[in-house]
C-alpha cells in the first residue's frame, strides 16, 4: 500500500494585490518504508505541500490520503500516525528538553509514564542526555534541531515529514543529522523530506522529485535524473590562458562533441563516452601537446546539472540570491 | 470536553513553567502595578476629595478595587503578546500537528493567565493594604471579591486570545492592546466619578465592565462608594458584571476558536 497518494493538489494564496499558485496540480505517491525528496528552490512549493499532508493546511482543490488516512476529512486519526519537524525548531524555549518531550507525548496522547520513558529513550538516540535538564534556550542550532526531530517521533509515527531539516546547520550538523534520518529509514520509517540542497536529496532520498512554481517537473531515482542530463564529462584547467586553444584541439579529437571554454577559469568541460580510457587519451595528448595542465577530472553530473536543465536557473544558492535581490530591492522586510 | 480540559491542563503547566523561568516579566508587572497604586494615591489622591468622607485616606481605599480591575483588564494585552508569541515561534504547529483537542492551546491560555494574574493580584492587594486600603466586610465578601476578578480575568483573556490569534506580529499585539485598552479603563470610575465626565461619555462610563467591577468590588468589601449614581450599571454591578464575564466569553470564545481553526486556510 502506496503510504503517501496526493492526487491534484492546488493551494492559492490571495493577498489584496495578488495570488500566488504555492501549489498548481501536484501528484504524489510514496511507498511504505521508502523515502521521497522533494527537492527545489525557495518558494517553489515545497513547504505548502508539506504542510497540507500533515493536516496544517487545507488544500484549495486535489485530494491526499496518509497513511489510507483522508488528510482534510480524517486528520485527527492521521495525526496518531504522523510526525512533523519542521525549518525552524518548534520547540518550547522556556521548557528543558525533558519537558519540551513530555508535554508533546502527553498531547500525543501517551500515558504520562509512557511519555516520560520515551522521552529518556530519544534524549539518549539524539544525544541530548547531558543538556536534557537544561532550557532550550542554551542550546546550539543543531542540538535544537535534533531535539524538534526527537519532538517529531515522539509517539512513534509511521509517517514522517521533515521540512528542509538542515536548512541553516553548519556541516558537521548536518552530517550528523543524515545520520540520524538514515537510522530512522532504516527502522521502516516512511519520509517525506523537502530540501533545496541537491546533495542531501542526493544522500537521503530513494526517488526525488523536483519541483518548481508550484508543478513537479520531474521525478525519478538520482541516477535517473542524472541520466537525463547526459553522460560523464571531462573537465580541464590549463595552466596558461595562451593554451586554451591548443587544449580545445587536443579535446575535440579525443572527446564526443565540441569543448566548452570558460576563458577566466581556463576551465575547458567536453562530453566523454569512454570514461576512464578517455581520460587517459586526454592526458597523454595533451602532454605530447606540451600543454601545461592545473587540474583534470572526470565529472559525473551531479542534480545541480540537472536542476540547471530542467528549470533553467539554478538551485538553491543562485536562487537565494534572487530572492534576496529582490527583497532589497521592494524593501520588504523578511 | 475531557480531553480538552486534560490537554488545556497540559498547555497551562507549560505556559506556567515559564514564569520562573523569566522571572523579570512577573516582577516587572507586579512593579508596575504597585507604582499605579503609589502614582494615582499620592499623585492624585490629594486632588479628588471624597464627598462626605473628609480623610484623604479614604480615596486610597476608593481608589484600589479600581486598581485591581484595571490590572485585570490590561491583562489581556498580556495574553494578546504571549498568544502571538506563540503563533509566530512555530510551536502552534507542532500543537497543530498532533492529535490533541482542538481548542486545548487557547484554554492553556486562558487558564495560565488566570492564575498569572491572581498572583499578581495577591501581591497588589498586600500593597493595597500598606497604603490604606482594607475589606469592611467579611472573609465570604472577601472571596466572593476575588472570585469575580478572577471570573473577570478569564473573561479578558479570551480578548487577549483573539487579538493575539490575529495581530500579525508580537509588537502589534501589544500597540493594539494598549490602544483599545487604556480608553477602556480610563473612561470608568476607576479613578473618577462618572458624573465629571461629558453627559455623551457617561453612559459609556457607567456600563464599562471596569466601572461595573470596581462598583462591585467597592460594594462588596465596604469601601467608599460616593459617586453611585440611580444607572441600573451603578444599582446592580456584579450582575452587570456577571453578564459582562458570560458575554465576553461568548463572543471572543467563538471568535478565538474560529480564527484558530480557520490557521488551516
Amino acid at each position: 500500500m502506496s503510504a503517501i497518494v496526493a492526487e491534484g493538489l492546488v493551494k492559492i494564496y490571495k493577498s489584496r494585490k495578488s495570488e500566488v499558485r504555492a501549489l498548481d496540480g501536484v501528484d504524489l505517491t510514496v511507498e511504505e518504508g521508502t523515502v521521497l525528496g522533494l527537492l527545489g528552490p525557495n518558494g517553489a512549493g515545497k513547504t505548502t505541500a508539506v504542510r497540507i499532508l500533515a493536516t496544517l493546511l487545507k488544500p484549495d482543490a486535489g485530494r491526499a490520503t496518509v497513511a489510507g488516512f483522508d488528510v482534510v476529512r480524517q486528520a485527527q486519526q492521521l495525526r496518531h500516525v504522523i510526525g512533523l519537524s519542521g525549518q525552524f525548531a518548534a520547540v518550547d524555549e522556556n521548557l528543558t528538553a525533558r519537558e519540551n518531550l513530555w508535554m508533546f507525548g502527553r498531547l500525543y496522547q501517551l500515558s504520562s509514564a509512557e511519555s516520560r520513558t520515551r522521552a529518556a529513550e530519544l534524549l539518549e538516540q539524539f544525544d541530548l542526555v547531558e543538556a536534557a535538564d537544561r532550557t532550550v534556550k542554551t542550546y546550539s542550532g543543531g542540538m535544537k534541531r535534533r531535539l524538534d526531530l526527537g519532538s517529531a517521533l515522539i509517539g512513534r509515527p509511521r509517517l514522517l515529514f521533515l521540512d528542509e531539516p538542515t536548512t541553516g546547520l553548519d556541516p558537521r550538523s548536518r552530517l550528523g543529522m543524515w545520520e540520524v534520518i538514515r537510522g530512522l529509514v532504516r527502522d521502516g520509517t516512511t519520509l517525506l523530506l523537502t530540501t533545496q540542497y541537491l546533495e542531501e536529496a542526493d544522500e537521503l532520498a530513494d526517488t526525488i522529485a523536483v519541483v518548481d512554481h508550484g508543478k513537479i517537473i520531474a521525478r525519478g531515482t538520482a541516477d535517473e535524473l542524472k541520466s537525463q542530463v547526459g553522460g560523464e564529462r571531462i573537465e580541464v584547467v590549463v595552466h596558461d590562458r595562451a593554451e586554451i586553444s591548443r587544449a580545445t584541439e587536443v579535446l575535440a579529437r579525443c572527446g564526443a562533441g565540441t569543448a566548452t571554454v570558460d576563458e577566466h577559469t581556463r576551465k575547458l568541460t567536453v562530453p566523454a563516452i569512454g570514461g576512464a580510457s578517455t581520460l587517459m587519451q586526454v592526458i597523454r595528448d595533451l602532454d605530447e601537446a606540451g600543454v601545461r595542465i592545473d587540474d583534470i577530472a572526470l565529472r559525473r553530473p551531479t542534480l545541480d546539472d540537472v536542476f540547471l536543465s530542467l528549470t533553467g536557473h539554478a538551485s538553491a544558492e543562485e536562487a537565494d540570491a534572487a530572492m534576496a535581490a529582490a527583497k532589497s530591492r521592494t524593501g520588504a522586510a523578511a | 470536553m475531557n480531553a480538552a480540559l486534560r490537554d488545556g491542563l497540559i498547555v497551562t503547566w507549560r505556559n506556567l513553567k515559564r514564569i520562573p523561568r523569566i522571572p523579570e516579566l512577573a516582577i516587572f508587572a507586579i512593579l508596575q502595578s504597585i507604582m499605579f497604586v503609589l502614582l494615582f494615591a499620592f499623585v492624585f489622591g490629594g486632588a479628588i476629595p471624597l464627598p462626605g468622607y473628609p480623610d484623604p485616606s479614604a480615596f486610597r481605599e476608593y481608589l484600589m478595587p479600581g486598581i485591581f480591575a484595571q490590572t485585570i483588564v490590561f491583562a489581556a494585552a498580556t495574553t494578546a503578546i504571549g498568544m502571538a508569541d506563540d503563533v509566530t515561534k512555530g510551536i502552534i504547529d507542532r500543537f497543530r500537528s498532533l492529535p490533541m483537542a482542538r481548542p486545548a492551546v487557547l484554554l492553556g491560555r486562558s487558564f495560565s493567565d488566570v492564575v498569572y494574574n491572581g498572583g499578581i493580584l495577591v501581591v497588589l492587594m498586600l500593597s493595597g493594604l500598606v497604603v490604606g486600603w482594607t475589606v469592611r466586610t467579611g472573609l465570604p465578601e472577601l472571596l466572593a471579591g476575588i472570585g469575580l476578578l478572577l471570573l473577570f480575568a478569564f473573561a479578558m483573556s479570551w480578548i487577549g486570545i483573539w487579538l493575539g490569534l490575529s495581530v500579525p506580529a508580537v509588537e502589534v499585539a501589544q500597540q493594539v492592546g494598549f490602544t483599545v485598552l487604556f480608553p477602556i479603563t480610563f473612561v470608568s470610575n476607576v479613578f473618577v466619578p462618572t458624573q465629571t465626565l461629558p453627559d455623551w461619555l457617561q453612559p459609556f462610563a457607567e456600563w464599562n465592565p471596569t466601572s461595573t467591577l470596581s462598583a462591585s468590588l467597592r460594594e462588596l468589601w465596604g469601601n467608599p462608594t460616593p459617586f453611585a449614581s440611580e444607572s441600573f450599571p451603578s444599582q446592580e454591578p456584579v450582575l452587570v458584571t456577571l453578564i459582562w464575564v458570560v458575554v465576553i466569553v461568548a463572543v471572543f470564545g467563538t471568535l478565538s476558536v474560529r480564527r484558530y481553526r480557520s490557521m488551516s486556510r
